[in-house]
């Protein structure tokens, strides 16, 4: 039996790296975000629209392999036509020293709202990503990832 | 003429008067349960499948105690396989001190080893599963191994896992999945692979440029006229609860949505009827599992060493839990019809080493395996006056010898070790060899640090190995045991939040409480980070042990279980 890391070597070398969308930046004060702080950047971008839930789906480990670098995906289910579309998604977390992480944005012809990078996280935390649609309403989703130390596994 | 239980009762009642291990109690236990009772089974439907998992490179029998601590939190609380001793028999409908008694509890251990004697040993294995598939046919079995087969003998960390390659091959199981093999590292798993004859799955593995699968996830097999879909599930947290700069381009987690896809493709598009996970993922994780994920008709759980007498079922999915170190061998037949499993009959087959005749080709393969390494295993260092074990929620006998060993060459205040659950027992009144201690230690990053910590530092480590244990929920969960502390001694609460569980450490030379801002000396072994440096832990254990001679309990720890 042969692993198949053979023949994707062979096709990709050692491999690049994937291009994260719109990353803001993680630099700021010293001080962390909190689950305040994200609602006030939320607050923010939804004024006084009500937020729902559904349609947006964040994907996330449960626990990250590597805090550095923890990959994150977010989909929102929508026709992506002119008349209906997502507009915007914004990606927060409640323990980095900012609470934004970053926003992708989509028009129609992206076909699919889906988008994928990967974010570095201080420690364990809720990760939450907000989507705006065409027609004025937003969706929120919100999943926990562990930074842990380690070590220890049966 | 004795009935079979009187003489158990009579061999128990016998126990302590009896020193060493003689063949009255090992002609006994000949009597109690022979290699026909094992096997005794009513065959049903058209597929059967055998299970192992876990064995940890545990070539040939020894003792192993199931825990006499295993808490559920959250959902799991007193739900199979929360329960212990008395609990567990009362729950199954099991009788104190019969062969089930002493494979799946910790009741009465050392009477009933001596009793019944060691288990596992992979001629044994052999032996069994070479009775059903001549009973049932080969073109109806299907033997699958969980992982965890690799390592956890000095043997196994000498021949850098060639030596279980080789006794696998020949077993011949259908498949494998794996954790501890990762420990090898990605370059020597490589190489392993290449020379199985069998394929090796993992279905959540992926590379982490790409997120390319870097394995098959997914092999079909025709048994019994049925096609079956054998799904391998690595264990999750492979990089974060073991090193990940061993395989820096593997990237691992759980991956429902995949494995989802994987079931409905086997179904959908390449006709399975039946759909089996071979799951390194651990009890807890599959049952919530099972409940999240359409399709699947059997997990073979593996990671968490839990053996059930009976499967658990989980909507339409059944669970089996085969324990470890070679201490069963799980039997599901099944009766599938339309794509579904409409009956099945099941079996936990105890092997115990002295009721089984070993197969003769398997026997001479181990003893070939063994043959360069027979000397210094079979050195005897010490004996214990207590039972020694490692299994359980908190420090076991085991570890405290570990941990006084670590404080003592080190001379350190504080020493942890990791809450590993592999690793034999032993009865009291045992002689210590060298093969005993590499049980406990043997991998490739066995070395014995020396750091200073301040006390701060030592209460989020413990908060954060309490959570993978105790967090109630099971996805965030890794499987091990709480570290075990040496010099300090700490309560828990286990259902309180992350953060909140720890309390009271205190400081057990002096009794004073642990000071969040001074610094402890620390000694540890098994670190995930590269480049650590000390001397390999059996060395330290070792030297300890032929210093002592005689093991009557080290006093070095204290944990205290609190209920909040």
């Amino acid at each position: 039996m042969q692993t198949r890391i053979g023949r994707r070597r062979l096709l990709f070398g050692t491999g690049g790296v994937v291009a994260g969308l719109g990353l803001a930046g993680l630099a700021g004060g010293s001080a962390r975000a909190d689950a305040a702080a994200v609602e006030a950047k939320i607050k923010e971008i939804v004024g006084d629209r009500t937020v729902q839930e559904g349609r947006i789906t964040l994907d996330a480990p449960e626990i990250a392999e590597n805090g550095n670098t923890v990959p994150v995906s977010v989909s929102v289910d929508s026709p992506m036509t002119a008349d209906d579309h997502v507009q915007r998604v914004h990606v927060f977390a409640d323990g980095n020293p900012r609470p934004d992480v970053c926003t992708f944005h989509f028009t129609p012809k992206n076909g699919e709202a889906w988008a994928s990078t990967r974010i570095r996280l201080a420690k364990t935390q809720k990760v939450y990503a907000l989507a705006e649609m065409s027609d004025g309403s937003v969706y929120l989703t919100s999943r926990e990832v562990k930074v842990t130390i380690g070590g220890c596994g049966g | 003429m004795l009935t079979r239980r009187e003489l158990l009762q009579v061999a128990v009642a016998a126990a302590p008067l009896l020193v060493g291990f003689g063949n009255v109690t090992r002609a006994l236990a000949r009597q109690r349960l022979g290699q026909e009772d094992i096997l005794r089974f009513e065959p049903l439907g058209q597929v059967t499948i055998l299970h192992i998992t876990d064995i940890h490179a545990q070539l040939v029998p020894l003792y192993f105690r199931e825990p006499s601590v295993n808490i559920g939190v959250g959902e799991a609380a007193g739900r199979p396989p929360h329960l212990t001793g008395r609990d567990f028999l009362a729950h199954f409908g099991l009788e104190a001190g019969s062969p089930e008694a002493y494979m799946l509890t910790s009741e009465d251990f050392d009477a009933l080893a001596r009793a019944y004697g060691k288990v596992g040993g992979l001629d044994r294995i052999a032996t069994l599963v070479e009775a059903v598939r001549a009973e049932r046919g080969e073109d109806r079995v299907l033997l699958l191994d969980g992982g965890d087969t690799w390592q956890g003998s000095w043997t196994a960390l000498r021949t850098r896992g060639e030596d279980m390659v080789r006794a696998m091959n020949l077993l011949r199981p259908d498949a494998m999945t794996a954790h501890w093999e990762f420990t090898y590292g990605a370059e020597r798993v490589e190489e392993l692979i290449g020379m199985l004859e069998f394929p090796f799955l993992a279905q959540n593995v992926r590379d982490t440029d790409w997120e390319e699968p870097v394995f098959d996830g997914v092999a079909y097999f025709e048994r019994g006229g049925v096609k079956v879909a054998v799904i391998g599930q690595a264990f999750p947290y492979t990089p974060v609860a073991n090193p990940r700069w061993m395989i820096p381009q593997w990237s691992f987690g759980i991956r429902e949505e995949e494995l989802q896809a994987l079931v409905r493709e086997a179904r959908e598009q390449e006709g399975a009827e039946l759909v089996v996970l071979l799951s390194h993922n651990g009890f807890d994780v599959d049952h919530k599992l099972a409940s999240r994920v359409e399709g699947i008709d059997v997990i073979l759980t593996g990671h968490t060493h839990d053996a059930m007498p009976r499967p658990m079922k989980v909507g339409n999915t059944l669970l089996v839990a085969t324990g470890s170190h070679g201490k069963f061998v799980s039997r599901l037949d099944l009766r599938v019809e339309g794509g579904r499993v409409v009956d099945y009959a099941y079996k936990l087959m105890p092997v115990l080493a002295d009721a089984i005749v070993p197969h003769p080709e398997m026997a001479k393969t181990v003893t070939e395996l063994r043959a360069p390494y027979a000397a210094e295993l079979s050195e005897v260092v010490g004996e214990t006056e207590i039972t020694l074990y490692r299994r359980g929620n908190f420090n076991g006998t085991m570890d405290d010898v570990i941990l006084a060993a670590l404080l003592e060459r080190r001379e350190a205040e504080i020493a942890l070790s990791p809450g590993f659950r592999w690793g034999a027992s032993l009865p009291s009144g045992a002689p210590i060899d060298r093969e005993f201690v590499y049980t406990h230690t043997a991998m490739t990053y066995p070395q014995v640090y020396r750091i200073e910590m301040t006390g701060a530092q030592l209460k989020t480590v413990m908060e954060d190995v309490a959570d993978n244990l105790f967090n109630p929920d099971p996805y965030y969960q890794q499987g091990g045991d709480m570290v075990r502390v040496g010099g300090m001694g700490y309560r828990i609460d286990p259902t309180a939040p992350m953060g909140r569980r720890i309390i009271d450490m205190t400081l057990l030379a002096t009794g004073e409480p642990v000071d969040p801002d001074r610094k402890y000396v620390v000694a540890g072994w098994a670190s995930v980070n590269p480049d650590v440096e000390g001397p390999p832990v059996w060395e330290l254990v070792l030297d300890y042990i032929r210093d002592r001679r005689v093991l009557g309990g080290e006093k070095v720890s204290r944990v205290e279980l609190v209920r909040g």
